[in-house]
This record gives structure tokens, sequence and C-alpha cells, in this order.
């Protein structure tokens, strides 16, 4: 910390000098790092593309199930759950967190959105926790959360990853982050890099960010390193299949996480499974085991207080198509991980997959909104009130009944 | 604001350069896109039928391994496997050279309102490779169904995009079988309706069109028949052809399942009401503010009507309305266009592009471009890529653009242009002070240009 504000403080020297309006610019404000208001970890994942909840926890004890999944349904293959839901193969490795309690479903769950079922609408409503587009409500419900608490700072939330994540979009200062960024400038590059931004808040605002979390992350480095090489050499870490963005993006939001930052988001994509879906959909959930394996081992003794919610914008088809693969739907399915999480249960309203029980004739009928089991978690772990969650955050959202997902 | 030639060549076109002149007037940018393609002559890319390895090539050689995989013969296998390492090296040079001819086009064209629009036009029907042994087929895709169609009439592109093997592969249309067709088996394949939605959605009347899941589900059952045929290309199958009339947005088409009467739905979607309103927001959304002035997207839409949608007519209304000439607002560019358009004015030699080596395309060029959030042809999903400032402008997207343009440009240009007269080639005649004064002020040429490429005033248009 000390060194960066020691660069501010040159900055803030030469630029005056060179006569640009020093006082106006947030690269030149000392930004004070308060500590978090509480001491919980939640992550949120994005799984974009629509899961097909009906396959990852597959509701073999449902008698309608089979029937609608000649190909799709993996028998055996399937690691039993709880005698009525079984675990897809590819999530395989995360049974042992499954065995410890640290791992946990929901089914037959879905945001409000309903009917046309557009993937990109249906990711807005789920960042935006709205009932509806088009309602003015333009930002994302992790940074309404953020908006309520006070003694939050920028580092208290991160999104990771080049995309802009609605989730985290907001009033509220947050960091963003892509793992692979790099940014060295010299101090003169600094200073004029601030004046031909000067006039432009959008550029001002990023590449002042950007530079601030570049000089962290270079400060935080040393520390870093002998913590990496312990992940590297974690058990957990064995699970882990895959290289790739995925591992690269949760060993970051786990580095951020062992320090200062509270909340993490990031997405994953790989999940509209049209066609043949055993081939991809075995690559997304190994890639989501992976991602949560990877954050277990990074996080450390810090997974003990911390929740991994995972959320997709709806849920595909509950009879398998034409093409071995699943058409968009409605009702899904929600993973729970962490040392926070009540896990190894499934929890769910089942509707049944008999004919008459579907939405609409062809989907999963959810019973509940993915909106309340987010709510329930915010307000376990971060005392947030019952009236904040369905006013502020999730506007116009009832939380119902507890479904009991922390311990 | 009337016309405005260097804002002309800096929003409507690749930026400006101190090769090519800016566009005189909108009639020289319309009648240049109605006269030969020049640039495609001079930077050539493959339709997709003659880019090698051909799909029967790939389809042929993958044959001849499982064959003699099944065989089991080990020399042969490997004679074999050895052919399939020369094959995907020679696809994936060609998928760069294709890479390369892309950014020399955008570099060297002096109608740069054409390659603005292909590439506005093939992220609007944006496919990608689903394996990566087509990877380097993409763009072939887009010289074959997307280019020759941009300043045409909309439902010719809508029909060469909806019958490219690379689309019906991508949004799985070349699987999708009529359930009560004949090759549907007795229910053992069926419908897939991803092409059919996507259709709708995002490729016509939009996601607030008036469609429903019934039209959706209709589309789908319309479109059976579509396929690909991996020796012969696209290919109409009737055996997969659902039996029966469908009802889309309220109307019927023929008992008489054929190419013909797909075209006619195909026909219909491209001029209905919907889609005028949709495809003139997408155009001004593009090309000349995140949140258009509606009474430019409604002229925009009421020429697509009147035209039964001529694109040069729109694009007509486009450049003639004084909305599109504001110089408040407007969009920042995307990553690529940002690459191309430092290039252009930079002064970097278009065919030196295209010939660069494999090395350079990547590390300079591809490279950055994920860093900055665009990997080339790798859009997450069927909507492509974002339009809104803020989706690109965010810190790690500006690190990126900001390490490009102070290290790139040293790397890849033998003589930087003095970053006094950069100033003036790079933004036009009357700069913001603020970049005048830092070009001036910088310690190095390198760092001179990094911070005008990364000004506002240069990533803005």
């Amino acid at each position: 910390m000390a060194l960066i504000g020691m660069n501010r403080r040159k900055f803030l020297l030469t630029g005056a000098a060179l006569g640009c309006s020093a006082a106006a610019s947030p690269l030149l404000t000392p930004v004070a790092f308060a500590s978090a208001p509480w001491d919980n970890r939640l992550i949120a994942l994005i799984l974009r593309g629509a899961m097909d909840g009906l396959d990852a926890v597959q509701p073999y004890g449902d008698a309608a199930y089979a029937g609608l999944r000649p190909t799709l349904a993996a028998g055996e293959a399937a690691a039993d759950l709880d005698g009525f839901y079984s675990l897809h193969p590819a999530l395989a490795p995360l049974m042992p967190l499954w065995a410890k309690g640290e791992l946990a479903f929901s089914h037959a769950v879905s945001t409000p959105y309903r009917d046309k079922r557009s993937h990109f609408d249906g990711q807005d409503i789920l960042e935006a926790g709205v009932a509806a587009l088009g309602t003015g409500v333009r930002d994302g419900w992790l940074n309404r959360l953020m908006q309520t608490v006070p003694g939050v700072s920028a580092e208290t939330a991160y999104a990771i990853g080049r995309e802009q994540l609605l989730i985290l979009k907001g009033q509220a200062d947050v960091s963003q982050w892509a793992p692979d960024t790099k940014l060295e400038l010299s101090p003169q590059a600094k200073r004029l890099l601030d004046m031909v931004f000067h006039d432009d808040p959008l550029f001002q605002q990023a590449s002042s960010e950007a530079i601030t979390i570049a000089e962290q992350i270079a400060a935080d480095a040393g520390g870093d390193a002998t913590l990496d090489s312990d992940m590297a050499a974690s058990p957990m870490m064995a699970g882990v299949q895959m290289t790739g963005d995925h591992v690269k993006l949760a060993e970051f939001a786990a580095a951020r996480l062992r320090g200062d930052t509270r909340i993490a988001s990031f997405s994953i994509p790989g999940w509209d499974t049209h066609n043949a879906q055993s081939g991809p959909l075995g690559r997304a959930l190994g890639t989501l085991s992976d991602t949560i394996l990877t954050l277990k081992a990074g996080l450390g003794d810090v997974w003990g207080k911390t929740a991994v919610v995972c959320m997709t914008e709806f849920g595909r088809t509950a009879r398998e198509n034409g093409t071995r693969g699943t058409d968009h739907g409605t009702g899904g399915a929600m993973v729970f991980a962490g040392g926070a999480i009540r896990g190894g249960r499934v929890v769910a309203d089942w509707p049944g997959l008999a004919d008459g029980d579907l939405y609409a004739g062809r989907d999963l009928m959810p019973t509940r909104d993915v909106r309340a089991h987010a709510g329930w978690i915010m307000r376990g772990m971060f005392g947030v009130d019952s009236g904040v969650v369905e006013r502020a955050i999730f506007p116009g959202l009832d939380l119902g009944a507890d479904p009991g997902l922390l311990l | 604001m009337p016309f405005d030639p260097d804002l002309g060549a800096i929003r409507f076109g690749t930026g400006l350069s101190p090769a090519v002149p800016p566009p005189a007037d909108a009639a020289s940018m319309l009648s240049a896109l109605a006269g030969p393609d020049r640039a495609a002559a001079r930077w050539p890319i493959p339709v997709f039928a003659q880019a090698e390895p051909t799909m029967p090539d790939m389809a042929k050689l993958a044959k001849e391994r499982r064959n003699a995989e099944k065989a089991g013969i080990a020399e042969d296998i490997a004679a074999v496997q050895a052919r399939y390492v020369v094959q995907r090296d020679a696809a994936r040079a060609l998928g760069l050279a294709n890479f390369g001819a892309t950014v020399a086009r955008g570099i060297g064209a002096e109608d740069a309102f054409r390659e603005r629009l292909t590439w506005f036009w093939a992220d609007h029907f944006t496919v990608r490779a689903k394996q990566g042994i087509i990877a380097h087929l993409v763009t072939p895709y887009v010289e074959e169904a997307i280019r020759p169609h941009v300043g045409g009439r909309f439902a010719d592109m809508l029909k060469a995009v909806v019958t490219h093997p690379m689309m019906l592969l991508y949004l799985d249309q070349s699987a999708s079988v009529g359930p009560d067709s004949r090759a549907a088996r007795g229910g053992r394949k069926g419908l897939n309706e991803n092409l059919a939605r996507e259709l709708l959605e995002l490729h016509t009347v939009g996601v607030n069109g008036p469609y429903t899941q019934d039209d959706v589900r209709q589309m789908a059952e319309l479109l059976t028949g579509l396929t690909v045929d991996r020796m012969d290309g696209f290919a109409y199958n009737p055996r997969q052809a659902e039996p029966g009339a469908e009802t889309v947005l309220g109307v019927t088409y023929s008992d008489q399942s054929s190419l013909e009467t797909i075209f006619a739905a195909l026909d219909d979607l491209a001029v209905n009401p919907a889609t005028a309103q949709f495809i003139a927001g997408q155009i001004a959304g593009h090309f000349v503010a995140d949140e258009p002035d509606p009474a430019l997207v409604a002229a925009m839409a009421a020429t697509f009507s009147q035209t039964g949608g001529d694109l040069a007519a729109v694009y007509a209304t486009m450049l003639d309305h004084p909305a599109s000439w504001l110089t408040e607002g407007g969009k920042v560019k995307q990553p690529l266009r940002f690459v191309v358009s430092a290039l252009r004015a930079l002064g970097v030699d278009a065919d030196e592009v295209a010939g660069a080596t494999p090395q350079t395309l990547r590390q300079r060029l591809q490279q950055p471009l994920v860093l900055m959030g665009q990997t080339w042809e790798k859009p997450v999903g069927p909507d492509g890529w974002a339009e809104a400032a803020g989706a690109w402008i965010t810190p790690q997207g500006m690190a990126a653009r900001i390490n490009w343009a102070m290290s790139a440009p040293g790397r890849l240009v033998k003589d930087l242009p003095d970053p006094r007269d950069l100033v003036l080639t790079a933004l036009g005649p009357t700069p913001p002070d603020p970049v005048v004064f830092a070009a001036r002020a910088a310690e190095s040429k390198v760092e001179g240009v990094g911070v005008i490429l990364s000004s506002a005033a240069f990533q803005r248009s």
C-alpha cells in the first residue's frame, strides 16, 4: 500500500506542475482501503448458455425421467446423491465435497423470466435480479447489495474476466480485472494519459482503476508467490482435470478473496447444448468442477467462510430434442459449494415430470425463485435485513421460507 | 451538421490515413460501395468451397483415418495421422492468412465503409466454428454469404446465410429433423430449435418482435430439410422435412415442403415491419451511437420498408440524417477496429500486414485482441459482440488497449511518425488541446504515439 501511496504523491506534484487539474482526477485521489464490513466470502458464478439442470442433477427417482431422456439419462454411471437425485458423471470430482457437506443443489428453480427463452434477455434478468426487463433497473443485484452496506471500498467486490458483468455493474464502486492483464507505465506516460482522458469520465475511470489495480497486484505479488505454490501442492488440485481460463479466473478470485475482497463474480460459458449434449455438457460440468476445486484449494482456510453460488439463465426442455440435446427451457438447477454451505442436500419443491406437471407442456416447472436462494444467502452471510433484500436488492421479491442453505 | 469527410472516414470507415483520402461526400461512399470490390481483389480471401483444406478434404481424410484405425495396421495409421497433421497445419495457416487479409483490407481500403459493413453484418449473422478444425472456414463464410450482399438486399443476405453450411452447423440446423419426416425413423431423430429461435430473435424481427414460442416451433419445423452434406456442402434433404404446412407470424406456408417454401418464409421475414425497425436500430446502434436518435432509426426503418430492404438505400438515409453527424455521444471503437484504425493512421503498409509472419500476426495483433476482449472470430454467443461503450472500456480492456498502443506500434512500424504529426493524421485538423499537448510532451516517440492512440479522442468515433 505504501508504495502505491508514494507513487501517487509524486504523480500529484508533477501532474500539478504540468498544469492538469489534479484535484478532479480520480487517479490522484488517495483511496482509503477500509477493511470490509464482514468476513464471509461470496462467489457468484454465472453459467452462460443455460445449464441443463435435469442432466447435471438427475431426478432418476421421478418415474417420468428415463422416458423423457432416453439417451441422456446416465443410469448407473451417475453417482447417487440421496435416493432420488443422482449426479452427472462429469461432476464426480465434487463427490468428496458432497460427502463433507460442502456441496448442495437446488432444483426446479428459475428467475421470473418466462416464455421467450432468449439467452441474452434471460442473463440480463438473472444479473439485474429483476422480474422483467425495461423496468428502468439498470444495475446488477450484487452492486445493489454493495449500495446498501456502509464501509465498503472498490476492492470489496471484484468482477473478474474480460467481459463486463452486469451483476456487479452500478453506482457502488467495484473492481474489475482479468487475470492475465498487465500494465506497466512510466510516470510520464501516466501523467500524459491522465491528461488525454481528463474530459472523458468513462476512459478516465477505467484507466485510473487499471493503473491502481495493476500496481496493487504487483505489490501483492510477492506475498502470493508462496500461497500459489502451496496451492499447486494441495491435494484438492489433484481433481482438477483441465487448464484454461476458468482455472486462471478461479485462482485470481481466490487470491483476491484471501485479501480484502469479499465478493467475486465471473462467468463460465459453454452450456448451450442443443446437439449431442453429452460431449459439450460433460466439458462444461468438468469446467465447473475444476473451478470449484481450484477455488477451494486457493482459498485455504477462507473456504470455511465461503459460499459459491452458481446460477444460469434458465433450464432446458424436459424432453431431449431430436438431436440428443435439449432446447431452451424454464426450470433448472443451482449449485452451491463452500465451507459456509449446509451441504449434502438437494433443496427442491419437486413439481414432477409427468406431462401435466411440465411448464407449457415442455419444461421443468419452476417452484422456487433463484433470487430467493441468493437472497437468503446474502441475508445469512452478510446480515442483510430481509426487507432490504426484498426491496433494494431484488425489488418485489418474496423471499419465502428459509431454504436453510447455510450452516 | 452536414457530411464531414474526416468524421465520415472515422465513423463509417476505418479511420484517417496519411495514404488514403477521406470520402468526399455520402454519394461517393455509396457509389464506391456499388462499384467493384477492389480490396477483396487485392487482399483475397477464398470463398467457402475453395478454402483449403475444404470440408470435403477434411471429411475424406477423417474417413481414411477411421478406416485405418478399424483395420488396425500401425503403418497406415501413422501415415494417415501424418497427413492429418499437415492438413491441420494448412487449416491454421489459412485461418491466420484470412485474419491478415481482413486487417490489410481495413488498413488499405479506399472504400473502407465496405469493410465496416462487412464486419457489422458478419457480427449480425455471427457464426463460430463448432470444432477447431473448421475455424479457417469462418472468414470464407463471411466472404461468400455476407460481403457480396452488404450493399444489396437484406433478403438476399438472409437467404445466403440461412443456407450456408457454417450457419447450419453452428446453430444445429443440419441435424434437425421433422418429427414426422422419413428421416426421423419413428422418433429416433427430431427437431432442434436453435436456428429457428435465433433467426427470429437475433437476425430478423428481434427479441421484442411479435413472435411466441409457437412461432419458434413452427419456424423450426419449417426449416427442416436444410442440412449440410460434408462432401457436397449445403443440401436440401426432403427426407428431413416435416410434412404439412407451418404457420409463422400469422402466415401459413405451403404444405409442399421445399426450399422454395423456406425461401418464401425468409422473404416475408426479411420485410416484416419489425425486421425493418430492428435492423435500422442495429445499424444505427453500430455506426452512430449506442443509443441512436429514435428519429434516425425511424427514418432508416421507413426507407427499409419502402424499398423492401434495400440496404444501400437505408445507408443513404443514415448518411443524410443530421443525427448521424453529431459529435456528442458516438461510439467507442471495438478492439479490431481500434487496432486497424491505429495501423491505418500510422501509415502501415497493408501489403506488409497481409504478408506478415504468423508469429507477428499472433503476437502483435491476435493476442492483444484477446486481452482487449475480442478474440478473433470467437464471440461468446450468436448475438456477437457487445455494442455498448461500457462493455469495452473496462479497467482490464483499457489496460490492454494502452499496453498495445504503447508497445505494438514501435515493434510493427519501422519509422514511427512524429507524434506532433500523428495527432493531426489520426484525429483530423482540430484535435483536442490536451492530446496535442501530450503528443508534444511525451518523452519518446513511442510513448507519444502510445498516448495519442490511447486517447479517448482516438478511441471514440
